[in-house]
């Protein structure tokens, strides 16, 4: 097989471009997963919702799709609040969060993706916005805006989140709960609350990745199925918990994808995210910059 | 009840339930009953894993695909008999439950269920790009001419097929339930750690289950490319034989072999009456909703009512 230069490069830059996404993708289970143990499967379908809220907004009144999701990231928020009541109240309190909560947060995804499908059908919806067709060019080597605009509001939101959780008080507060919560009832907090702001932030991530995700590329009611195995490959690979970590595999991800959907077909591609979790978990389960 | 008995009681009522359908002359009565039977085997072999021992699959549908998709391998390659698509589709799904389970049952039980939902998406795109059983047109499996044992039609042997499997799947349940096993891995279930402490081959059983419960979801996918004379990805994958197989022991009851079983028969019935009288995708929704109405408020499900019941009916008298 050859390898031309152009080609190589393309691919490179592609490949690091969806890396960032799959980074704001990713970076809520990072958080909900990795940080509060609650294994919230459903995420990808809180994603979706986010790709067609900003559809709807962006179809009525015409304001562009990242903007109508940071704005409406308080609604997301609340809705994970509300979510994690829920699992906190029926499933952690009884202690039954390794099976039962597991199938309820299943259930979600299938009941959000259902609905979905009864509402707006199976055909693909797309958002047009003032830069999805502009592609800037250095040499050989192509920058298409559809995909640097999210690779920028992308990183941002990532580095944002590291920098919350590292600097502000209350975001340590969260690292304290991924790493002892006994210790912190100890010292009379109560963990709960603090990791239902947590779950709450990561699904208002979601909704932002969604509006991203739907400037990238036309979405449907079932495509979130294709990024569970995604958002925890890259978690696992990064690290549990390690936002710093997530994005490096988000990006090594990202460049699989695109190295494979190059050389071997774009048909290939869903399955490197499943064989990239399966050797993650089976040589290195820690990752590459887990604790 | 010795498991020699339970056996024979239950291959008796399948082959009364066989007889009593040759009463039926409605094509319908076949295609609800089938399916419905269908639902019995992936629930009851879900719950092996699940219900017994505590480790949620979410890649049923790709085990029952396999299944399907060795049975449409075997017809292209050699035009197999019936029997052989059964016994290799069992074969190979089991071998792949043993591979994931290996692969991922070492770790938190978090990872075995993440690891079977991307299985699930892997399996679709390979045999998407498997051009020699279809890909992603399909294969057109065309059932034989001369059907054996006297029977009508091939509907009506793949109907007795289904129900002897049927029993097969229970009996097979039942006995590990009440075997040393079924102990060993309710202890896993309860409390890994204190299992393992206490001497229980924790990953050797784990693994066991994991082989069984896989193998009885791909030989419900066997006889499917038959049924349905086309097998397409989407339709051998579809995401509701993994909620199904999930909803229905749920609502059934998960720590004994009759939950699944009530909770396939219940929940199949109201999906077929759904199906005819409103649509497929309300369907789905319906299946979706009693999944997290039941796993919320009444986690123990309907098995769980009744011996709940049944406690305070002794406890009164």
């Amino acid at each position: 097989m050859e390898f031309p230069t152009a080609l190589v490069l393309n691919a490179i830059v592609a490949g690091l471009l969806l890396g960032g996404f799959y980074a704001a993708v990713s970076v809520g289970v990072s958080i909900s997963f990795g940080m509060l143990d609650v294994v919230n499967i459903a995420h990808p379908a809180f994603i979706i919702l986010g790709s067609y809220v900003a559809y709807i907004v962006n179809e009525r009144m015409g304001v562009d799709p990242i903007v109508v999701s940071i704005v409406l990231s308080p609604l997301f928020f609340a809705l994970g609040m509300l979510i994690y009541r829920i699992y906190y109240l029926c499933f952690e309190k009884r202690g039954q969060e390794s099976l039962r909560g597991l199938a309820f947060f299943f259930g979600i995804l299938f009941i959000t993706e259902v609905v979905l499908l009864l509402v707006f059908g199976v055909d693909y919806r797309l958002v047009e916005t003032a830069y999805s067709s502009t592609t800037l060019h250095f040499g050989t080597v192509d920058f298409p805006l559809r995909l640097i605009v999210p690779f920028v509001v992308a990183l941002t939101m990532v580095v944002g989140v590291q920098l919350y959780l590292s600097r502000t008080f209350f975001g340590r507060a969260v690292l304290a709960v991924a790493q002892d919560q006994l210790a912190l009832r100890l010292m009379g907090v109560n963990p709960i609350r603090i990791k239902e702001f947590a779950f709450a932030l990561s699904i208002a991530t979601a909704g932002v990745a969604g509006a991203l995700l739907i400037v990238i590329q036309p979405v449907q009611p079932a495509i979130g199925r294709e990024y569970i195995g995604l958002v925890f490959a890259v978690c696992v690979l990064g690290g549990m918990g390690s936002i710093w970590g997530t994005l490096l595999g988000a990006l090594i991800l990202g460049l699989a994808e695109s190295f494979t959907s190059t050389f071997f077909g774009p048909s290939w591609a869903p399955a490197v995210s499943f064989g990239i979790l399966l050797a993650a978990l089976a040589f290195k389960p820690s990752g590459l910059l887990g604790r | 009840m010795r498991n020699r008995t339970f056996a024979v009681i239950a291959f008796l009522i399948a082959i009364a339930v066989i007889a009593a359908s040759r009463l039926a002359s409605n094509d319908y009565f076949f295609s609800a009953a089938y399916t419905v039977l269908q639902f019995i085997i992936l629930a009851t072999a879900w719950n092996i894993l699940g219900g017994y021992t505590g480790y949620v699959n979410f890649g049923s549908a790709a085990f029952f695909a396999v299944g399907a998709y060795t049975s449409v391998f075997l017809y292209k390659f050699v035009q197999a008999p019936l029997l052989l698509m059964i016994a290799a589709g069992t074969v190979v799904a089991g071998l792949l439950g043993l591979m994931v389970g290996y692969l991922t049952l070492r770790m938190r039980g978090v990872f075995f269920a993440i690891a079977t939902l991307a299985l699930a998406v892997v399996l679709y795109t390979f045999v998407l790009n498997w051009d020699y059983v279809g890909g992603a047109r399909g294969a057109y499996i065309l059932q034989p001419r001369v059907v054996p044992f006297g029977l009508p039609r091939y509907v009506h042997l793949l109907y007795t097929a289904m129900v002897l499997m049927t029993a097969f799947a229970l009996v097979v349940a039942r006995a590990i339930q009440t075997s040393f096993i079924g102990r060993g891995l309710a202890a896993i279930r309860d409390d890994e750690v204190a299992a393992e402490c206490a001497g229980v081959p924790t990953l050797r059983l784990k693994l066991f289950s994991a082989t069984v419960s896989g193998a009885l979801m791909g030989m419900a996918g066997t006889t499917f490319p038959y049924y349905l004379s086309y097998v397409e990805p989407s339709a051998a994958f579809n995401l509701s034989y993994a909620v199904n197989s999930i909803a229905m022991p749920l609502i059934g009851g998960m720590t004994s072999w009759l939950g699944p079983l009530v909770g396939a028969v219940l929940l199949g019935s109201v999906q077929q009456v759904v199906q005819v009288t409103v649509s497929s995708a309300w369907n789905l929704l319906i299946v979706g909703v009693l999944l997290v109405a039941f796993v919320t408020l009444a986690p123990n499900g309907i098995m769980g009512w009744i011996d709940a019941w049944r406690l305070r009916r002794r406890e009164g008298s």
